[in-house]
Parts: structure tokens; sequence; C-alpha cells
């Protein structure tokens, strides 16, 4: 197919958007950026080439859709951003955002990137900021395997220029390697051991040595792999942190604060966001505005604002009760989830689906550390189309049978939670990925969120 | 009545939910009063082929796999003798390609595997990965075995070489011969994940059978209600069934 020039490929694409969303074949997220590209190849790299303050980047396992609401909050009061906001995060949906907005209106491009679509996007866009954080084990059948993802970027980073930025994950073996020797580099991390794990957890993925195989000794672990590590054999470790949290509190579901440091500030923040993986995030989220050129002094107060991203800790009010809508989707984010789970008295609903955006292999679910809610949970409503795989592990895990209720339909299952809370009380949801999408339609049904394609912008 | 599970190198060979399988033969001895105490063998370690009743293989990324290959050959012959001795082996996905002969890899690595089941292992092109379905028949008694396949290796079985089960959806051992896994006895192999035994409890079960024959001689297993694995084992075939 020849090429269109750029104006009648974007009036076609931006066409594409309304009907998919008037339609409701979605919510024209993906598919204008497929138009897009086969109209005109070249237009994602020319509409990011247009925008005065250019492109950055966020990839990882976990958290890359918090990370960029979280800068969005910070830099949204300056500046106006482009960004693929509701999880479309793949080569498509990032030039669906570049296209559907109009020349001029934008000053930075912001995306969240699928880590294996990651090198693409670098390629096509030159994004002068690039977070790399975690990387786990998720959705096998998908990406393959970790080491092959690790290889990937490896690669990627080789080719960039010297004069990108990279943010990394200094707690994380892998990401932190690939900053190694880097110029430009903001390297965040963890710095309070007492909020670190006794032992490591089954879902540790960079157990042993980038460089030399050996397992790694940790001087504090705080999630998965990520921590202070150290290789015994050829001294591989974490390097010194550019940006930090230290003194670290928690609140369960409701938020934890932390002290935010630099080399030359320090700033108290309040996230409203629970768990120490958002600590991790809110740390990507201060690396990558600093790389903007924004200071603590900015920074804190967005991050203070931020009230949580996309089916991401997020709370509905229904039916009398509060919902907070967990996304679960590999285990070691879902083992944080479960880590600021109340402990005890707990009615939840989890929807277990296996299509292709959850991952197809469900697998991942016995990697979870589901024997800590045997104690929490009172009762467990199963939903979604591996909803007996789910009711399965948590017999496994220790939990009686009559703490667990299969009922399919998420839909159906939702309101069977709420009936099962006491007035006024909290009802956990964790969602994988497309059964958060399908618990975010029947909120938007009853008319008690906007619809997901106008979240999050 | 107490039991001895060693895993090899469960650091490195846990990647499909491997963990899984340890729950359920723990729990499901648990259930019937006996005790199950976990052992692994880690690089460097020592086996003594007495000990274990049963032992477990699980799958690991190709790089982790290259890191105990050459520790694993330290222990063929005490594995060998383990089998001899009456100790049942479950080897899955890249343990099952570990427990042949060697795996042919695409640059030309030919990693040597323990021999405990005849066959090899040749890198393929492409991954086969989906839900899969299969039947089986042990000790006279007709099965199913389901659960998901992620592999690019395609398993070839020498002539005498028996396989654990026939594909009924998905690929198997190649993809090609209508084979799933391979049996020698009490050492099982195979590609299915899932993980394998909590949607196949009888798998399970018959492997903590073999384990208690090889150490009190033969043991009746009290039943389990299961009628929560059976639903969720029809609801996985009917899905790999498309």
């Amino acid at each position: 197919m020849p090429s269109l020039p750029l104006g009648p490929a974007l009036a076609v694409t931006r066409g594409t958007a309304l009907a998919s969303r008037l339609t409701r074949r979605g919510g024209g997220t993906t598919l204008p950026g497929k138009v897009l590209s086969r109209l005109a190849p070249a237009a994602p790299s020319r509409l990011a080439a247009r925008l005065p303050r250019g492109v950055a980047c966020v990839s990882a396992t976990n958290g890359k859709t918090t990370t960029c609401a979280m800068i969005a909050e910070i830099v949204s009061p300056q500046l106006r951003l482009v960004r693929n906001g509701s999880g479309a995060n793949l080569a498509s949906g990032i030039a669906a955002a570049l296209a559907t907005r109009a020349a001029g209106q934008a000053d930075l491009a912001l995306f969240e990137c699928d880590e294996a679509a990651l090198p693409g996007v670098v390629r096509d866009l030159s994004p002068h900021t690039i977070a790399l954080g975690n990387l786990f084990r998720d959705q096998l059948d998908r990406y393959g395997e970790l080491e092959t993802l690790a290889a990937r970027w490896r690669t990627l980073v080789a080719e960039l220029p010297l004069e990108t930025m990279l943010v990394v994950c200094a707690d994380d073996p892998v990401a932190a390697d690939l900053a190694d020797g880097r110029r430009r580099a903001i390297r965040y991390g963890i710095d309070d051991e007492t909020v670190a794990l006794d032992s490591m957890q089954h879902a540790a993925d960079s157990r042993f040595c980038v460089r030399c195989g050996a397992p790694y000794r940790y001087a504090a672990i705080y999630l998965g792999h990520l921590g202070d590590f150290r290789c015994p054999s050829c001294g591989h470790a974490r390097p010194p942190l550019d940006v930090l949290a230290h003194e670290i509190d928690f609140d369960g579901v409701d938020g934890v604060r932390f002290t935010l440091a630099t080399a030359t500030e320090q700033m108290p923040v309040a996230l409203k966001v629970p768990g120490l993986y958002n600590v991790e995030n809110a740390l990507a989220a201060a690396g990558v505005c600093l790389s903007l050129g924004f200071s603590l002094a900015t920074i804190a107060p967005g991050l203070n604002r931020f009230a949580g991203a996309f089916g991401r800790a997020q709370r509905v009010s229904v039916g009398g009760r509060e919902a907070v809508m967990l996304l679960i989707k590999n285990p070691a984010g879902a083992n944080e989830v479960l880590r600021t789970l109340p402990s005890q008295g707990v009615v939840a609903q989890i929807c277990l689906n296996d299509r292709i955006a959850d991952g197809r292999d469900v697998s991942w679910i016995w990697d979870v550390d589901w024997e800590r809610t045997a104690d929490s949970i009172s009762h467990v409503v199963c939903s979604g189309n591996r909803a007996l795989d789910m009711a399965l592990r948590l017999k496994y895990a220790g939990l009686e049978l009559d703490r667990i209720e299969v009922v399919d339909d998420c839909e159906a299952g939702l309101d069977r939670a709420l009936e099962r809370a006491p007035a006024g009380a909290r009802v956990m949801l964790l969602p994988t990925y497309t059964a958060m999408l399908e618990l975010q339609g029947v909120f938007a049904a009853r008319g008690l969120v906007a619809p997901y394609w106008e979240q999050s912008r | 009545m107490k039991l001895v599970l060693c895993q090899l190198y469960p650091e490195h060979l846990s990647i499909y939910a491997d963990r899984g399988n340890v729950i359920v033969l723990t729990r499901r001895c648990e259930w019937r009063g006996i005790e199950l105490e976990l052992r692994a063998l880690r690089i460097g370690d020592e086996l003594d082929p007495g000990e274990a009743d049963l032992y477990l293989i699980g799958g690991g990324q190709d790089r982790d796999q290259e890191l105990i290959a050459a520790d694993l050959q330290r222990h063929r012959l005490a594995l060998h003798r383990a089998v001899a001795g009456g100790a049942a082996v479950l080897a899955v996905c890249g343990g099952y390609q570990l427990a042949g002969h060697r795996y042919l890899g695409h640059a030309g690595a030919d990693i040597p595997g323990i021999g405990l089941l005849d066959l090899e292992t040749l890198a393929g092109e492409r991954r086969m990965i989906g839900n899969v379905l299969c039947e089986a028949e042990i000790d006279g008694v007709p099965r199913t075995i389901v659960g998901f396949e992620n592999h690019a290796g395609r398993t070839v079985l020498a002539p005498g070489q028996q396989p654990l089960a026939r594909v009924m959806a998905g690929n198997g051992n190649d993809g090609e011969s209508g084979f799933e896994g391979a049996r020698s006895g009490r050492v099982v192999g195979t590609y299915v994940h899932g993980p394998l035994l909590p949607k196949n409890p009888w798998l399970a079960d018959w492997l903590i059978a073999q384990a208690l024959e090889r150490r009190y001689g033969s043991v009746e297993l009290e039943p389990i209600d299961d009628r929560l694995e059976q639903r969720a084992g029809d609801a996985a075939s009917r899905r790999a069934r498309g």
C-alpha cells in the first residue's frame, strides 16, 4: 500500500477512533494506530518529532501505568501531554495516541510501553528519557522467558545515543546492570531495611548474578528479587542511588508515607495508593520528572495529589459498600497486593481470565503466596473464565471450601461479593486485566465511573 | 507415615509454577496424615540415592538450565540408583528434556541429560504454546491429563520408549507424533504444566502411592473429595478443545 501524506492519514485515523467508540467495538485506543501505521508508516515518528518537549517512555513488568499516571499528575499543571492512558501500550496504542491529539496541542508525549514492544517504539520515537523498571516473569506464553526480554533490552540500550537519559530501578539486578557505565542515568531504589522481607519470595526471578551466575546475597530484599544485592563472586552490586525512599510507613490499602530524597534535597511524601510497589512506582516517576527538569518541590506535591491509576487501587462506591479494585497480573505484583490487604475479615472477589491480554496460561497463580490469605479472607467469590482454577488454588492455599464461592460471571460475582460484605464495609476486587475492563464496564453501565477511554487522561 | 520429596535445583528449575506441584503433593499427603518432607538438591550438594522417595525436576529458563547442566551430570549415577531402588520421578517441561539423553539447541548447544527416559530433544523454530488435553492409561486405568504447554523443544522417543499419553488437543512431544510425555516405570516426564498436578489429582495420588510403596510396601490411599479438582479439570478440558 502506498504511504498517504500525513494530513489525510490522520483524518482517516481520527475517524476510525470515533467509529470504534460509536459502534461500541472498543475505546478507540488501538485500532486507529493500526490504521495509521498502514496508511503512513512514518507518521508516529514525524508526529513525535513535532513535540517541543519530546518523548518519554516508561517500561517495566509491574507499575508502568501507575508510574505514568504519577508523572502526569506531577507535570500536567505545567505541560500538556499526549498519553496512552488506558493501558494501550503496544506500538499501535502509542501511534493511536499520537494521531488523535491534534498538532500544537501538546508539549510532551509520555508513553507507557509494553516490555517487548519497547525496542520498536524507541527506534520510532527517539525518546530523550526512558524509564526501565523491574522485570519479573509475566505471561510466559506471550513474552517468552525473562532472559529473552532482558537480552532485547540490553541490545536496545547498546544502540541508544549517549545523551538519552535512562531512569533505572537499581533494586533490580537486570535493570541496574543496563545503566552500568552510562553517564546519563538516574538510579532509583529503596533504602529502608525496616520494610525488608525476612526471606526471598517464590516470585523472585533474577536471583543469580547477571554477570557470573552466582547467587546474589542481599543486605535487604524488598519485593520479589528487588533489593540491595551483591554478588559474592564477581562483586556486581546495587549501584549508589540517585533517588531513594526511606522512612517508609504503610497504611494498609489506603496509602503509604515515605521520605523522598536525592543527593541534595529531601521531601516527605504521603501516597494515597498502597504498598511498597507504589513506592517503587513513585521513585520511577520522580526519576523521570527529575530528567524533565522538575525539582522535588514540584514532584512531592504531585505524588501527594495522585489518587490512583485506572484499575489500580481504584475506589468505587457501589451498593452501599466501597469496592477497592486492585489489578493482579503476575506473581510479583499480586504478592504485593496481598501484602496490603487487612489481616482479617476480608471479603474479596478474584476474577481470573485467560484471554490474550491476561496471559493464556494461568499457571502463575500458583506462584502467588495466597497462603497468606488463609487467615485474612473470610469470604471469596471466584469469577472469570478460569474461576475454577482460582478456587482450586485457594483450596490448596488452605481456605476451606465454605469460604470459597464460584460465580463465573464477573458482574454476578461482584454483586454476590457485595452481598456478603456488611453495609459500609469494603470489598476487595482482584481482577486480571480483561476482568478489570469488564468490571469497569459494569461500573460505567451503572453510572459509577466514566467509560475507560475517558479515564486517566 | 513419612515421605521425602527431593526437588532438583528449585531456584533454577521452577519457572512454570512448578511450586504448584509441590503444594499439591504436600497437601494431599497432609490430608491423609502423611508427612512430606521437602528437600532440595542445589549446585554443589551431594545426593544420597537412598534418601528420597520422590524426585521432582521442574522447568527453567535456558540460561538457568545451562547453569545446572554440569552439576546435574555428577548425580547421573545416583539418580539411576534411586530409581532402581523404587523412587518415583516427575519431570516437567525443561526437567522432562533433562530426564532424556540430551537437548540439542539452536546454536549447536548440546546439553547432556541424565537418561532416565529413552528420548532426546531438538530445539524447534516455533514455540508450541496453548492448552493441552491428553488421554493416558496407567496401571490399566484410563485417565485424562489437562494443562498448558509452552515449549520450543521437539522431543523424540526412542522406539521402545512408552509415551505417557495420547494427545487429544494441543501439540504434545513434537506436534506430530500424537504422543505426550514419556513413562518408564515410576519415571514420568511431560510437557504439561499449568501446573500439572492440581487439575490431574489422580497423577499426584499415583506418585504418592509409588513413593509409599517404596518406603512401606503396598499402601491403600484414602480417597479425597476431588469434586472441585474434577470441575476445574473438566472446564480446562473444554477450554483445550476450544
